[in-house]
């Protein structure tokens, strides 16, 4: 088997909020990534996906574990190491209207990358690359000099890939990329983000919270639930056959296009909120809102083991 | 309801790949042109703009536009009314008092202008390290801050210029003494409300230094309210030097600003009164014209706030 091209170490990061008060954000996350593949990850809001992308990319320091990149910690790297870094992993982010900046051109927000890792050497080269990215997301070279209020979602989107595309890089994490689309351009969005992987090999994080779009595009589908993987699998055997209540909750939400088979689909609804990621519960994190939580659940946290080949679950029930 | 209904065969599916890309059509404008057209539909400051102009115009112009200068006496000629030799008269000394307003209103414009700019500079820089880095740093420079605001400013400007000789550095250096915590804080605050920017975190992560970020990003998305900000510093300041002119602290002769001028005239006010005239006039009208301008221009760079 090769070497992952990502693996995520007993990630956490807290917040320290004052007062004694730690947000608990992400806590305690392992998983790994093949090189080509495309893993989701889901969740409700709040579960950490976010600062989970964003620690693994360096925004954000972690409290404790590590992150390997082809096998380097990408924590301790410093000055070229991390700034190579910096053009092999890339990032898009999840509001269209707030990642580009309104002051600059397409032209400058697609071309700062290309200026800050010098990988251009004069003006015209560089407006020939911006033009050739805007081609590669499906936008009119023509419009490069435009700003970005002057776009709608989908196309501002496109242009947000169209920078992180930039630099070449290797492993791409889309923040909810397509959350704050309208329905008919998530799925352009999607397909572009499909057609990119399979031509210039990249590696996918896809945070969602759109089970559908995130079965639609992952290899592998991570569920999170306070800050923790609560399943992990192929995304075929997650659907078919979820093993923990949580995504069994989620499933069942999932409305089915078939109006025969929709009217006879049972929802699991779970009752009670979400707990606080400040007070988080003892025992399992999922106790307080499962349908199968037993005393067992209220002191022991489950471990995520494998139930079936390549198939993780952390419930003592699975 | 129509009796017409849709059946399937009214349907064609379309080949995607021969529909153009999409098109933009509206022709490009930046932020700046966007506001620039908002400020010039707005009458009453475009009005500010050109007297201001036509002020400072005649701040530089006027010591061609007549024989005298503004610091030759002529005591055969003393405090003569306005006629065709002296447009504005002459003091108590036979100056020209059409030459001394003007230089009056060139100097007060400039400690306006000074004032302004030193502001700019250290409040942009002190705000955006407190803004950027926050935590500690923040905290340190905001207690500082804080320590001098709290400093009855007035009176630091009084002793500063008492302690050095009044003169035009000596009235700025006092004003920019505590002008610029305000800018600063304003700094400060656009930029810790910018800086989890998505935009932002995307300039990071491509690996942008820190002013790159800084200069790229923050500051100019931050530059309405700096904007803003140094056309209501520039009034103040130039109220300010007139006031400390009042009590003698201002420029001192023969050079005169327009708060000088004011406090020469107030001696023989009831007998004289134009010596006073022209020069509140001009100083009325400039700090008019300076906020009717920068409420303009609040206007016009954030459209939110109309309507």
């Amino acid at each position: 088997m090769s070497k992952p091209l990502i693996e995520v170490n007993h990630l956490s990061k807290f917040f320290n909020l004052g007062n004694n008060n730690i947000l608990k954000a992400v806590n305690d996350l392992n998983f790994s990534i093949e090189q080509g593949e495309t893993v989701g990850v889901v969740g409700e809001s709040g579960c950490g996906k976010s600062t989970a992308g964003r620690t693994m990319m360096r925004l954000y320091e972690p409290t404790e574990g590590e992150v390997l990149f082809n096998g380097k910690n990408i924590y301790s790297m410093r000055g070229s190491e991390l700034k190579q870094l910096r053009r092999d992993m890339q990032m898009i982010f999840q509001d269209p209207y707030a990642s580009l900046n309104p002051r600059m051109t397409v032209m400058d927000i697609i071309g700062e990358s290309l200026d800050v890792h010098k990988l251009v050497s004069s003006r015209k080269e560089r407006k020939k690359r911006v033009e050739q990215l805007l081609d590669l997301v499906n936008l009119n070279a023509a419009h490069a000099s435009r700003y970005p209020h002057e776009f709608s979602g989908g196309q501002r989107q496109r242009i947000g890939i169209a920078r992180a595309l930039a630099v070449n890089p290797k492993f791409i994490i889309a923040d909810e990329p397509i959350s704050a689309l309208d329905v008919s351009i998530q799925a352009q969005v999607v397909n572009l983000l499909q057609d990119l992987q399979r031509d210039m090999g990249l590696t996918y994080l896809f945070i969602a919270h759109d089970l559908s779009m995130v079965k639609h595009i992952s290899d592998r589908v991570a569920v999170m639930y306070l800050g923790k993987i609560v399943e992990l699998a192929r995304s075929e055997d997650l659907y078919s056959d979820p093993r923990h209540p949580y995504t069994r909750a989620l499933m069942s939400a999932i409305p089915i296009p078939d109006p025969d088979v929709e009217q006879t689909r049972e929802r699991i609804v779970l009752s009670g909120d979400l707990p606080s990621p400040i007070h988080l519960p003892t025992g399992c994190p999922f106790h307080t809102r499962c349908p199968i939580a037993t005393d067992k659940c209220k002191v022991d946290a489950p471990k995520l083991l494998e139930v079936k080949d390549k198939h993780f679950a952390a419930c003592h029930y699975a | 309801m129509s009796d017409q209904t849709l059946k399937k065969q009214d349907f064609a599916k379309l080949d995607r790949t021969e529909q153009p890309k999409e098109l933009v059509v509206r022709e490009s404008i930046s932020a700046w042109k966007d506001a620039w057209l908002r400020l010039k539909e707005n009458k009453l400051a475009m009005i500010s703009l050109y007297v201001l102009i036509v002020i400072a115009l005649f701040a530089i112009f006027a010591q061609f536009m007549t024989p005298y200068d503004y610091k030759t006496n002529d005591l055969s000629s003393t405090n003569l009314p306005p006629g065709p030799d002296h447009w504005f008269g002459t003091d108590a000394l036979g100056r020209d008092m059409f030459e001394r307003t003007w230089m009056g209103a060139g100097i007060s414009l400039q400690v306006g202008l000074y004032a302004a700019l030193v502001d700019l500079v250290l409040g942009v820089i002190i705000g955006g390290i407190m803004g950027y880095y926050g935590g500690k740093v923040d905290e340190i420079l905001n207690r500082f801050c804080e320590i001098m605001y709290s400093i009855p400013s007035m009176l630091v400007v009084i002793l500063l210029i008492v302690v050095l000789e009044p003169s035009m550095f000596t009235i700025v250096l006092a004003l920019s003494i505590t002008g610029w915590i305000n800018m600063a804080w304003i700094v400060r605050g656009q930029v810790m409300q910018l800086k989890n920017q998505e935009y932002v975190l995307a300039a990071r992560t491509i690996g942008a230094s820190t002013s790159r970020i800084m200069f790229k990003h923050l500051i100019p998305n931050a530059l309405g309210p700096i904007i803003v900000t140094i056309t209501m510093t520039v009034p103040s300041a130039i109220f300010a030097e007139a006031f400390l002119s009042f009590l003698g602290l201002g420029v001192q002769s023969p050079a005169a600003s327009l708060g000088t001028l004011i406090n020469d005239a107030l001696k023989a006010m009831t007998v004289y009164p134009w010596r006073m005239l022209f020069p509140a006039i001009l100083i009325s009208l400039t700090m008019l014209c300076f906020n009717i301008f920068g409420d303009g221009l609040r206007d016009a760079l954030d459209p939110k706030m109309k309507k």
